[in-house]
């Protein structure tokens, strides 16, 4: 492209490099934030994850670790007896509450859309969730024992044989292959989970659904389509941009959320254990896993993803 | 022929009805499922120690008294710390709103070198885990110096914890909590948006800055108010930057926090000769507490509720 025209012999900025120039100023922000901020940090905690931290009184002196500074990266890899459990049960637990979140939540967001009475209220109560389990009101829950007994998150046994009797009553009447129905029946058992994790998902749904012009609806409506058709040919392409940004944003959060146990063993190596060296490589090691799931999760779902406006 | 048409609308009133029951349900339903945790908290703030331990009791208390609500609020110093908070919290939501707006629009809009590249960068800061820059974090604001500048005039960098610049500086930057999506969500809307619109005001002769600021930032209200809400609701629940830029007791997030064992402390010797924080006792504090802290939050959301609704009212346009 040319940035750059020449006019009675002087350079100047052509129209696209007028354009590019303004891009920059509108992401200004930005770009101090990251390569003033956010980049320096990264780097020093790769630099911690590949040495010895000694902390002294006027700051602190890193030393290279043992095997060419690999030491902590191998120890997380092949001598600690958890590490390798918890980053693959982490990766499967995700891989079975992600779509039930997406689902849910674009199910939430479609009930929520329409028009009844008590929607207001409604969709408050659906929002409750980011307030209840964000920060310190999700830790203080945790840690609270008497709560958690009173509440009946946990399953008591006459829960215990609803569920039983729902997987029978599936196995016998439905032809449904055996891993099929008891993803279903942990599904239903989760609602809790499910329905706590997706209230972002919802409200950004809500908002992609509102923002859909209710003159298509009209147009195709004119024309004899009915609603099974107006969802699918309409509702969902305009929405379907919606369902990557919830994607990547559920992915992230099960992975970065601090109920995660990964997340724990992290904070714990760092900070109680003050291991800073392992800690980091540790978080490196799982950030490399979680980058690699989206990248693929957003290549596969990006493909199907409509933009009104393409340039 | 005249029959055939009543059967026809009464067996699509039955079909209306029958849906809108069955909506009524599923809603009822999943309300249930969010709200009980939330009223085991209302129950449990009403309750003595005593109740607690009554198994005969599940939530209603046999005599409910507003003990705990008196002194949850005497020990969070509650009204000083409500508007002392929620100043702190609506600042840091409007900067960042402001500069992930603007940055938006510019990955929306613009064409420039390397803009795949610098989006990943958005999408990177949003997927690296917290823990990961926390000690350099720290390191940063305790030393803080822009290029030697401070070293120069003071003859060391200065020490920025304790105070709420560092929250401002995160926050005009783009790198407060979770901005990424935000700027995500954001350049998601403006890429929906008819690209006709600026072209029009392009040709009547209105500046980039101006046709952003009267023709895109009206239209973008739903999304602002949505991206206002999660700021202000993270900002106010957060413990994780509030834990590590501020020692002292600066907001409620830390306050809250704390809560049992200051009371505790200034309530010497009211529980008998015992000298550990009874567990009933911290978790009556942490529900009254946690009670106090989410209401706001809730009668803010309630008024955002109704522009969220407005602002797409009037901005018709979009789509």
């Amino acid at each position: 492209m040319n940035y750059f025209k020449r006019r009675n012999g002087k350079l100047r900025l052509s129209l696209t490099g007028k354009e590019a120039v303004w891009g920059i100023l509108f992401i200004l922000p930005f770009l101090i934030g990251f390569f003033g901020i956010f980049l320096p940090m990264i780097i020093d905690s790769v630099r911690f994850s590949f040495s010895n931290m000694d902390v002294e009184s006027t700051g602190y002196v890193l030393h290279k670790a043992a095997n060419n500074g690999w030491e902590h990266y191998l120890r997380a890899l092949t001598i600690d007896p958890d590490f390798n459990m918890l980053l693959i049960n982490s990766v499967l637990s995700m891989l079975v509450r992600v779509p039930l979140i997406i689902i849910f939540s674009f199910f939430a967001a479609t009930l929520l859309n329409q028009k009844f009475k008590g929607r207001a209220v409604a969709r408050s109560v659906f929002f409750l969730p980011v307030i209840l389990t964000s920060g310190v009101v999700f830790g203080l829950e945790n840690s609270d024992l008497l709560v958690r007994t009173l509440s009946d998150v946990n399953m008591d046994a006459s829960e215990f044989e609803n569920f039983l009797n729902v997987s029978r009553f599936l196995m016998e009447y439905t032809n449904l292959p055996k891993p099929i129905i008891s993803y279903l029946t942990t599904a239903v058992n989760g609602i809790y989970d499910i329905v706590v994790a997706s209230g972002v998902q919802i409200l950004i749904f809500l908002a992609g659904l509102q923002s859909i012009s209710p003159s298509l609806y009209e147009a195709s409506s004119m024309e004899g389509a009915t609603g099974w058709e107006n969802f699918w040919k309409i509702t969902f392409p305009m929405i379907s941009p919606m369902i990557l940004v919830n994607s990547v944003y559920t992915i992230i959060d099960m992975f970065t959320n601090e109920a995660n146990e990964m997340m724990n063993e992290i904070k714990t190596t760092i900070f109680s254990e003050v291991k800073y060296g392992f800690g980091s490589a540790m978080a490196w090691i799982y950030f490399v896993c979680i980058a690699i799931i989206l990248l693929i999760a957003g290549w596969l779902i990006s493909r199907k993803v409509f933009y009104y406006d393409e340039r | 022929m005249k029959d055939n048409i009543r059967s026809k609308f009464n067996m699509y009133r039955i079909a209306r009805n029958l849906s809108s029951v069955i909506r009524a349900v599923i809603i009822i339903g999943i309300c249930y499922v969010i709200l009980h945790p939330l009223i085991v908290k209302i129950c449990v703030s009403f309750m003595s120690e005593s109740d607690l331990y009554d198994a005969s009791v599940k939530y209603i208390s046999k005599a409910p008294n507003l003990t705990n609500y008196k002194m949850a609020i005497d020990g969070m110093e509650y009204w000083k710390m409500l508007i002392k908070t929620g100043i702190f919290s609506a600042t840091i939501s409007l900067l960042q709103l402001f500069s992930c707006l603007l940055t938006a629009y510019g990955f929306a809009r613009f064409r420039f070198p390397f803009k795949k590249l610098l989006f990943g960068c958005v999408i990177l800061t949003l997927i690296v885990p917290p823990q990961i820059i926390m000690l350099p974090l720290f390191m940063k604001y305790r030393f803080f110096d822009i290029f030697g500048i401070f070293k120069a005039i003071k003859g060391s960098p200065v020490n920025l914890i304790d105070s709420l610049i560092p929250f401002y500086i995160q926050s005009a930057t783009c790198m407060g909590i979770r901005n990424g999506l935000y700027i995500y969500l954001l350049r998601q809307f403006f890429k929906g948006m008819p690209r006709e619109l600026e072209e029009a005001a392009f040709v009547d002769g209105s500046g980039k800055l101006r046709t952003f600021f009267t023709i895109m930032l009206p239209s973008a209200i739903p999304m602002m108010v949505t991206v206002f809400l999660f700021g202000f609701v993270w900002q106010w629940t957060d413990s994780f930057y509030s834990g590590l830029f501020l020692t002292k007791n600066h907001v409620m997030a830390s306050v809250l926090s704390n809560l049992s064992a200051n009371i505790y402390s200034s309530y010497e010797g009211f529980g008998g000769s015992m000298n550990f924080i009874s567990p009933g006792f911290v978790s009556m504090m942490n529900n009254t507490g946690t009670v106090l802290m989410i209401l706001p939050l809730i009668i803010l959301y309630l008024i955002c509720q109704k522009s969220f609704v407005e602002g797409i009212e009037r901005s018709g346009i979009v789509g």
